[in-house]
């Protein structure tokens, strides 16, 4: 095929009528404290592996909230469990228990 | 007519200062345009943050007005200050009312959702107000029959938007579209409901908690972003487009229902009722208190004073605190002219 030099971008919107919602009815069936989140950033603050890579637990929720659950699950990467997240959030989410369940999901489901 | 005192409005304010300053043996004389007492809250089914009956608390306030004489269905023509201790009003029907002060209980209005056209609301069918929901309750009609899989909820609508000369947050919408979110959530279990916020204020005792409850027992979701604009498709569902602010990313839905929480605005009808008092209005239109602290029920006029939500939103248990407060200066004020 001819390349004319143009190219398709994909869309960038959160649509939540076709969104994969999977991951995120799973995590509140387990865990209902996910549900809980007011997205203040005391988890993502307080991160000890935030500073040096990628990690937002903030917004790994968010967007598994959404059904971006591939990027969600790029942003727990690099979580090393330490649970001073757990240990800050406000509203009592139990953040380790739901990363742990984002990866036996990925384990689970994809890999 | 003569009387001490003529309170203008028979909503909550207007009916809860009549009733106090008549426990003072004072002679009072209450006005109000509609034909019925209650005022806005004759429209709401239950209130925040409890559930109580709006009609039960209309039933108290009218059981305990006293002596008071009420006037319905009629409006102030006009009103002159003839002295210092002397106002003469007339009445939409002509009457004259002589009075020696006068407590505007004018209240508010709420925003004209219309007139935010980017919404639609007169436009679609299920696009309806907060009023509107109440309505809807009150006849224990819900959303009707057809159990709805997906509603939202628009916050701020006239509120803190300067495109609709509505700068002030209008305070009570947050918590009551929580409220409503709830009850619709009692109503259709299954249904999916989502509140499209900028900022949620829970500022009162036990609003925080029913936010809590929203989100952990009713699984209601809050995405933070104001709505752009609202439109319809072939089927007469609804489309709301946003921006998802937490995700920085725009952000569409289609939803059964919208309901949108109109705000509350000043009462601009009686805009010729304070200029004829000479009192003076803030940029927002509500009346100004001789001071916001101290002495926020009396107003630059001496012998006119205001509650209620005539200086701007206030909750309901605030403007019967107010009432009450104002009915102890009216009578302070009486008292001092009569002993000169």
């Amino acid at each position: 095929m001819v390349d004319f030099g143009f190219k398709l971008s994909s869309s960038n919107r959160i649509d939540l009528d076709s969104c994969d919602s999977d991951l995120f009815l799973k995590l509140k069936a387990e865990s209902g404290t996910i549900k809980q989140c007011i997205a203040c950033g005391s988890c993502a603050s307080s991160c000890s592996a935030a500073n040096f890579t990628g990690v937002n637990f903030r917004k790994t929720i968010l967007l598994i909230e959404r059904g971006k659950n591939e990027e969600a699950k790029e942003l727990i990467k690099g979580c090393m469990l330490c649970g001073k997240c757990t240990l800050v959030c406000p509203r009592g989410i139990n953040t380790r228990e739901i990363i742990l369940s984002i990866n036996q999901y990925y384990k689970k489901e994809r890999f | 007519m003569e009387g001490d005192v003529l309170i203008i409005g028979g909503g909550p304010a207007g009916m809860e200062t009549a009733s106090r300053i008549s426990d003072f043996k004072r002679n009072v004389i209450l006005v109000e345009k509609e034909r019925e007492l209650g005022g806005h809250i004759l429209k709401w089914d239950r209130l925040f943050p409890d559930g109580i009956l709006a009609s039960d608390i209309t039933k108290d306030l009218k059981a305990s007005l006293g002596n008071t004489k009420v006037i319905l269905g009629s409006y102030l023509a006009s009103i002159e200050k003839r002295d210092d201790y002397h106002f003469v009003a007339q009445l939409s029907s002509g009457e004259i009312i002589r009075c020696s002060s006068v407590v505007l209980a004018t209240g508010f209005k709420l925003f004209p959702a219309q007139k935010k056209q980017e919404y639609g609301y007169g436009l679609y069918d299920r696009v309806i107000t907060n009023e509107d929901l109440e309505t809807r309750f009150k006849k224990s009609e819900g959303l009707g029959k057809e159990a709805p899989k997906r509603v939202g909820f628009v916050h701020c609508v006239g509120s803190r938007d300067e495109k609709i000369c509505n700068k002030q947050c209008s305070k009570l919408c947050c918590i009551t579209a929580v409220k409503q979110a709830i009850e619709l959530k009692q109503l259709y279990p299954d249904a999916e409901i989502f509140c499209f916020y900028m900022d949620l204020r829970m500022y009162g005792r036990g609003y925080e908690d029913l936010y809590l409850e929203a989100q952990s027992k009713y699984g209601i979701r809050f995405i933070r972003g104001r709505v752009s604009e609202i439109s319809q498709d072939q089927s007469g569902l609804v489309i709301v487009k946003a921006e998802d602010t937490l995700a920085s990313r725009p952000l569409k839905i289609t939803l059964d229902w919208v309901i949108l929480m109109a705000g509350i605005i000043s009462e601009r009808e009686n805009d010729y009722l304070t200029q004829q008092l000479s009192l003076q209005l803030g940029e927002d239109g509500f009346i100004n208190s001789l001071d916001p602290i101290i002495k926020t029920d009396q107003t630059n006029i001496p012998g006119v004073f205001v509650t209620g939500s005539a200086t701007g939103p206030k909750t309901l248990p605030e403007v019967l605190s107010e009432a009450r407060s104002t009915a102890l200066t009216v009578n302070e004020y009486l008292n001092k002219i009569k002993n000169g």
